[in-house]
């Protein structure tokens, strides 16, 4: 009797340690316990208004890619779940929204801002509510916040490099240039920086015309007349940093007015394979973008990449799912994201904090085909690309780094950022 | 010796034989400049090498290198993964070497990669390479390309081409090139440069100021013949382009203008002849713009060889959609509101928001797609001779002839229709015009129909400018109303000089001030001006309205 009664409880306990060593490799392997209270997310994306032809896609890759973490698993063992807010392309808005997110949702992170005035408007809210948030987007630099993680590009990793490309005598050696973009911080900024760089290079202040025109601008004539005219003067390429659907009839006018690429290339910092989806672009073959990232990239990690976004937008018929295609912010939204999930499970808990410590560091196998470290200044490694458009609407790309290049969000052209630390603290 | 077929077979293998000796002894030295190394460099080399192997191509026998170069410019070059390129030609694969055929290539091909240096290198190779093609369009096409990229011209290769060229409007060309290229080598005999300078006062490519400026700078003293030759040169050239620019704003205006005045006729119409602020006028225009993305839409799907008509079939789906809403919104809402311009302006208020929704939800937050029809594509350059840099968009040509049409259209339905004389009587004497027998009620959701379907012609010429999404009404309400004070209300004549005024006005400041600033200083302009005259420009007197 004793014996078997031994036996039984052996039996037993070894069941149950079998059990309970199942479940945990269950989990382990990935599996979403259902006790476990989701953690939330927030997607903060214009899904309407001007710049809702650039935003609406970073939401839906954010969702694709929330989907993925899901499907294997959750993050420590919980479902994460979007939390979805439309600010209208509307600044204020973008404030009052983030502010929904973080103290009335309690979301653990948000994804989100395009526009720079977008994410200057949330930046007080997220440092007053120590929130976190990933900004995809390229931008102007001159910020380095506890609070922001910036995925994309400070003006080191794509403005200057895309210039000294124009510069150099394979992209043509223009000495002139013609600056246009949208009247708001980030093309001022810019444009106060490349100045900067561009007289440090000797270029005269006479042969550098700087345009501003506002949001939701549509009638290109004048000044698309003005760049002929300072075309004239030979050797001139113009640097656009026109957001938002405004780019549609500035390209459009360009093809009208006949300014070809071989004469007077265009290179703009906020136009990719998104932005070009309705447009004719037969009259703009050799126009340039420079980003970090193209969809024409060959590598094996950048077809995974197309694919998983593909077959998402066919599954959840999303518009222009008959043509997916992918771009810098996405990919960079992407790369946050899987950040974010390492560092979560590197810290072991969603707390803003102990997140912010373990993202220093963590890296991604990127589809633009490096892999890309986020620093200690918040701002990740990233290898710079210099693409021309195709018939297609595709980018071939012309010219790129070698290796990932560190950020530099305190532009040494710009007076007094030499004091400024280079690091987070 | 018999000459029998035998025979002659005989001889014609022999000789044969002895061409292709020949040839084969000829050909080598040409081909022999071409290597396939030359073909790896360009398709998968560095930028360098692409560099050097097209300068190589440059300089080979045209025979061989100009086709190899089209292939390159055209894209149909294309690399194999051994190092080897063919030619591709509908179905055909051409070795660019040999200009045999090969098979088609079972492995992944891969194009080289071009920039716009690159470009420019393949361009100007073959330009100088067609410039003695025996056929014409060739030569044209060369020419043309030189004439839009002037930076390597050779005077004597140029020479060489005038003795050869026998069609006269190549000759002018070739005539304009050879004095730039003359003007522009330091080392032309005195005589010639002078001659080349002074014709240059008549050429209107920018590469002209250029050189000129190039020569007064280099010469640094303006006594000397030359240097006085050029800047004279260069005054004619610069009163040219100042009167192109002056033309390119005038134009420019204008056709702001026309636009203005298709966005803000509906209103007048509405406002000025029966006393409804109607807020919700920019969505109509927002609802022609998405009419014509359905009709543009239908034609795709079902009559894609008539596609580049869609824009006349969309003009009256436009209209109609547009006043048929208007007579609904008429019949529900505004109808109950006549003579109260508050209330009417809250309710239209909450229409526009209701509208905007609506069209959310049907087609989505984002924009749309309506393409242009090819034949509004493009621009041209109307008085080159005078005034070279004036250019006109074909688009926006159209929709100023278009909003003249509308004006007229208009103006012929008020004053030589049944319905317009009753719309004029309402607007000057309601409660006369009631007892002689007019249904007032009738009249004025008809002319609230008129206007609106106005607005929806609006929208059509709007939809091929500018982006189409929900809020595409809401710039233009703003820039409708400045139009309709401005011009003064109950006035047709006055909305149209009003807006024409405005598009002038913008368009000549926008230069001097920036896009951003001169709408700011136009606002301030019209607060001013209102204070001085409250009834616009044009005023109605007294109770009987004049002429629209």
């Amino acid at each position: 009797m004793k014996r078997r009664n031994i036996l039984k409880t052996m039996v037993c306990s070894l069941a149950l340690a079998f059990g309970a060593g199942a479940l945990n490799s269950s989990w382990a392997q990935g599996q979403i316990d259902p006790s476990k209270p989701p953690i939330k997310v927030g997607i903060l994306h214009s899904l309407s208004g001007t710049m809702a032809i650039s935003e609406t896609v970073l939401k839906n890759v954010a969702l694709m890619q929330i989907d993925a973490i899901n499907k294997e698993g959750g993050i420590l063992g919980r479902k994460v779940e979007a939390v979805i807010v439309d600010p209208a392309s509307n600044w204020p808005l973008f404030a009052e929204k983030a502010r929904e997110l973080l103290s009335q949702e309690k979301v653990a992170a948000v994804f989100g801002c395009w526009t720079s005035v977008s994410r200057k408007s949330v930046l007080p809210v997220f440092e007053e509510l120590n929130g976190l948030l990933f900004y995809p987007v390229q931008y102007e630099g001159e910020e380095m916040s506890r609070n922001i993680f910036y995925t994309g590009a400070a003006p080191n990793q794509q403005a200057i490099p895309a210039v000294e490309y124009l510069m150099s005598e394979e992209g043509g050696g223009y000495k002139r240039f013609f600056l246009l973009g949208t009247d708001y911080v980030y093309p001022r900024t810019t444009n106060k920086i490349l100045r900067g760089f561009l007289q440090s290079k000797g270029v005269a202040d006479s042969d550098i015309q700087e345009v501003y025109t506002p949001f939701g601008h549509s009638d290109y004539q004048t000044i698309v007349n003005d760049i002929k005219r300072f075309a004239a003067g030979g050797k001139a390429a113009v640097i656009s940093t026109i957001n938002g659907d405004s780019n549609v009839p500035f390209y459009k006018e360009l093809g009208n007015a006949g300014i070809k690429a071989i004469d007077t290339p265009v290179v703009a910092f906020s136009v990719g394979e998104e932005e070009l989806r309705g447009i004719d672009t037969k009259p703009l073959v050799g126009h340039l973008a420079a980003w970090n990232y193209f969809m024409s990239v060959d590598n094996p990690a950048n077809s995974a990449f197309k694919k998983q976004w593909a077959d998402y937008a066919t599954a959840q018929k999303l518009p222009g799912a008959d043509k997916p295609l992918t771009n810098d912010p996405m990919e960079a939204t992407v790369i946050g994201l899987k950040m974010w999930k390492a560092a979560v499970e590197k810290a072991g808990k969603t707390d803003v904090d102990a997140v912010r410590a373990a993202m220093i560091g963590q890296t991604v196998s990127a589809p633009d085909g490096f892999e890309v470290q986020m620093g200690s200044n918040h701002h990740l490694y990233k290898p710079v690309m210099v693409g021309e458009i195709r018939p297609d609407g595709q980018f071939d790309i012309v010219w790129q780094t070698e290796k990932p290049v560190r950020a530099q969000p305190w532009s040494p052209f710009i007076a007094g950022n030499e004091k400024k630390p280079d690091e987070v603290k | 010796m018999k000459l029998t077929p035998c025979r002659i077979k005989d001889w014609i293998g022999k000789l044969a034989m002895l061409a292709s000796v020949l040839f084969l002894c000829i050909a080598p030295a040409h081909a022999a400049t071409l290597i396939p190394a030359d073909l790896t460099a360009l398709v998968s080399g560095s930028y360098a090498e692409r560099k050097a192997a097209i300068e190589k191509l440059a300089n080979a026998d045209p025979v061989l290198a100009r086709p190899v170069l089209q292939s390159v410019s055209q894209g149909t070059l294309l690399g194999l993964p051994d190092g080897r390129a063919v030619i591709k030609s509908d179905h055909d694969y051409t070795d660019p070497l040999s200009g045999k055929s090969v098979a088609a290539p079972t492995e992944p091909t891969r194009k080289p990669v071009l920039n716009n240096a690159l470009r420019r290198l393949i361009q100007n190779a073959l330009a100088s390479m067609s410039l003695f093609a025996p056929d014409k369009a060739t030569r044209q096409m060369a020419i043309d390309n030189m004439l839009s990229r002037p930076d390597n011209l050779s005077a004597q290769q140029l020479d060489q081409a005038l003795k050869a060229e026998t069609d006269t409007a190549l000759k002018r060309k070739l005539t304009t090139l050879h004095a730039l290229a003359a003007a522009a080598d330091s080392s032309t005999a005195p005589g010639q440069r002078m001659q080349a300078v002074q014709a240059l006062a008549s050429v209107n490519l920018p590469y002209a100021r250029t050189v000129l400026n190039n020569i007064i700078s280099e010469e640094n003293n303006p006594q000397r013949a030359i240097s006085v030759a050029a800047a004279a040169s260069l005054s004619h050239i610069d009163a040219r382009q100042r009167n192109s620019a002056l033309a390119n704003n005038a134009f420019t205006g204008l056709s702001l203008g026309s636009v203005l005045v298709l966005a803000a006729l509906g209103l007048a119409v509405i406002y000025g002849l029966i006393g409804v602020i109607n807020m919700a006028h920019g969505e109509f225009l927002m609802l022609g713009a998405y009419a014509t993305y359905l009709t543009q839409r239908a034609f795709r799907s079902w009559m894609p060889e008539w596609f580049d008509y869609y824009l006349l079939a969309a003009l009256p789906v436009a209209f109609l959609t547009a006043a048929a809403v208007g007579m609904l919104i008429e019949w529900l809402i505004i109808r109950h509101l006549y003579g109260r311009p508050l209330e009417s302006l809250l309710a239209t208020f909450g229409v526009s928001l209701l509208m905007m929704q609506t069209v959310r939800l049907i087609f989505g937050a984002q924009n749309v797609d309506v393409a242009n029809p090819i034949w509004m594509s493009g621009s041209f350059a109307p008085i080159a001779e005078w005034l070279p840099a004036f250019v006109v968009p074909y688009n926006r040509l159209i929709i100023l002839a278009f909003s003249i049409a509308v004006v007229i259209g208009l103006y012929l339905v008020l004053t030589r229709t049944r319905l317009g004389l009753f719309i004029r009587a309402c607007t000057q004497n309601r409660t006369m015009a009631a007892c002689v027998g007019i249904r007032t009620r009738k009249v004025d959701a008809c002319a609230f129909a008129l206007g609106t379907g106005i607005a929806g012609l609006g929208g059509v010429a709007l939809s091929q400018i500018g982006n189409v999404g929900p809020d595409l009404g809401q710039a233009y309400l703003i820039d409708s109303f400045m139009a309709v004070v401005l011009g003064g209300v109950g006035q047709l004549i006055g909305t149209v000089l009003g807006a024409f005024g405005l598009g002038v006005l913008s368009k000549l400041g926008e230069p001097l001030l920036g896009a951003v600033l001169v709408k700011i200083v136009i606002l301030l302009l019209i607060v001013a001006f209102i204070q001085k005259r409250p009834r616009g420009l044009f005023a109605q007197k007294g109770r009987s309205a004049a002429e629209v």
